[in-house]
């Protein structure tokens, strides 16, 4: 079944997807709700970078990360000068490499459940003495939880699938930066297809039942609403 | 103590522009065709909506200037909204206590129980919004509106998504509430009927611009104004309840220019009630008519005469100094001479009791 080195590569590979998603939420609730209430007129720029994970190639992203993580890019040579390690080839630099790939699948569900609750709902806990963050946090959030339960679900996922972008800035070191993509491309590599089986029946199986969870949970959520 | 607004909002074509005085006492209504911004006067009240220039002093505090602008959140206001706009994850006592919580306990001068009962939405605390129906949801709102201990209600139309049968299960609940809490209401409506049932002083807009304010029964029979033009031109008095006659079944309402008698209701002697009498109704003779079927007659003044089409006069009438009106064809009024100053008896063919 799952030889060692297979079920280190599963353990990065949750790891990473999960700090990844953690991140993301994190930093995405706050711009998510910015870009749903913003009349800024050159907002359209900021939605568009957030986009471009969804259609460049993962090679194109990996390829800039890499030159601006490795040893002579800004940020690795910045890493270096301070007496730490360039982030390329690290666990770090992949959770970097794959918060900008997975953004938009967080950004952009939480942006439309954002949008959905419209005005109204805040406004009204405003004449109800809500203060901006109290009217957030117990009008706002709740309101959009299946669009949090479906960021965070879509953000996991489709950084368990992550290829491109690893192994331009993770490269391929087992133990440390070999998530399961990788290691069933090794597999097939080395005409193994016994372990690539089984480790491409694992991936399957779960992003399945991530989505399935997504799915049933938002359903049952729309009728509890209505 | 009064409530003084200025505000000027520009949005795209339309341009609000009022500088208006309101008594703070009682229930003031926004009267006026849609897009007249009635209801974005009320949000410019609530902060809902900021205005380039704008002042506002409510009973004493200045809750907007050119220096400052207090947020929504620190307007001690309750607000209901047109649709009831419910917290839709969570339930009807969620929604009620919502407010109620965030007061400090000093500013809790309604009881939570006070609002359930107020509203009567006492059996549905247990309930999600979306189980609700219309008028209970829009209950429900206004019971949370009122929790929050409000030293002004302001009311964005809370019966016109309503049908006719919701709308007389609330406007009870609205009357008592005027009655029991000494708040005063902004009410925005376009619904003559509604204004005549709840409110004490009307302005009028129209196009973003304040065309008249005064006392509900004055303004709805002032001449210069629409109201008394249109086809349901109508008269509100009010009226004392003097007494019953158990034998015809009647009800005897007294008001400065006489009695009305009305179909026996079961109100308390003594008891001041609000009656329409529809300008349609009224027909004028020159003699006190003894061989009539209807009871309510009064000697009144002519006040003022104004033509309306062109076969019709509205004849705006007084009756001891309160105003009625009548509509009568411009041949009846050359016929029977009919100009201001003239004494004549007015005959109301319907009352209508309203509370």
């Amino acid at each position: 079944m799952f030889n060692e080195a297979d079920l280190t590569a599963l353990a990065i590979t949750l790891k990473l997807a999960g700090v990844t998603t953690l991140i993301l939420l994190l930093l995405g609730t706050p711009l998510a709700w910015w870009m749903a209430r913003s009349r800024w007129r050159y907002k359209f720029l900021l939605e568009a970078v957030v986009a471009l994970p969804l259609v460049l190639p993962p090679t194109v992203l990996g390829f800039y990360l890499l030159i601006t993580l490795g040893p002579h890019g800004p940020v690795g040579g910045l890493m270096e000068s301070l007496g730490g390690r360039p982030l390329a080839f690290t666990f770090t630099g992949l959770v970097i490499g794959s918060v900008i790939y997975s953004m938009p699948f967080v950004i952009q569900p939480l942006q439309n459940a954002f949008e959905a609750i419209g005005r109204r709902p805040l406004e009204v806990a405003a004449t109800l003495r809500a203060s901006p963050l109290d009217r957030f946090f117990t009008v706002a959030m709740p309101l959009a939880r299946p669009g949090f339960l479906t960021a965070a679900v879509l953000g996991f996922a489709h950084t368990l699938g992550e290829f491109g972008v690893v192994l331009m800035i993770g490269g391929n070191i087992p133990g440390e930066t070999q998530v399961v993509s990788i290691a069933i491309y090794d597999h097939v590599e080395g005409m193994e297809y016994a372990h690539a089986h089984w480790l491409s029946a694992g991936l399957l199986l779960l992003s399945f039942l991530m989505l399935l969870t997504v799915y049933g949970l938002n359903r049952r959520f729309r009728i509890m609403q209505s | 103590m009064s409530i003084e607004a200025r505000f000027e909002i520009n949005k795209g074509d339309f341009k609000l522009d009022v500088d208006l005085n309101i008594p703070a006492t009682g229930v003031t209504s926004l009267l006026g065709p849609s897009g007249c911004g009635k209801t974005t006067l009320l949000r410019a009240i609530a902060g809902l909506e900021k205005s380039q220039a704008g002042y506002l002093n409510v009973a004493g505090d200045i809750w907007q200037n050119a220096d400052q602008f207090v947020p929504p959140h620190k307007r001690p206001l309750g607000y209901v909204f047109q649709e009831s706009s419910l917290f839709a994850h969570i339930n009807v006592r969620s929604n009620i206590e919502y407010g109620y919580r965030r007061l400090a306990e000093p500013e809790r001068k309604i009881s939570l129980d006070k609002a359930i009962e107020l509203s009567g939405v006492g059996h549905l605390l247990e309930r999600k919004p979306g189980t609700l129906s219309g008028g209970e949801r829009q209950r429900v709102a206004i019971a949370r509106a009122l929790a929050v201990s409000p030293g002004i209600l302001l009311m964005d139309e809370p019966l016109a998504a309503l049908d006719a049968a919701r709308k007389q299960e609330i406007l009870p609940y609205l009357e008592s509430m005027h009655d029991e809490l000494d708040i005063p209401i902004i009410y925005v409506s376009h619904s003559t009927d509604e204004v005549a049932r709840l409110a004490d002083h009307l302005v009028l807009l129209d196009k973003g611009k304040v065309i008249a304010f005064g006392a509900t029964a004055e303004m709805l029979t002032r001449l210069d104004l629409p109201l008394a033009r249109g086809a349901d031109a109508e008269a509100l008095i009010e009226a004392v309840v003097a007494g019953h006659d158990d034998e015809y079944s009647l009800t005897y309402l007294d008001f400065p220019g006489g009695r009305f008698t009305v179909t026996q209701k079961p109100l308390e002697i003594g008891k001041t009630v609000r009656l329409r009498v529809v300008a349609r109704d009224v027909s004028l003779t020159l003699e006190h008519q003894a061989d009539t079927s209807i009871l309510n007659i009064f000697p009144v003044i002519i006040d003022e005469l104004i033509p309306v089409g062109s076969s019709q006069l509205t004849v705006r009438l007084l009756a001891n100094d309160v105003p009625l009106l009548s509509k009568v064809t411009r041949k009846s009024a050359a016929l029977l001479g009919l100009e201001t100053g003239k004494k004549v008896y007015a005959q109301a063919k319907s009352v209508a009791l309203l509370a």
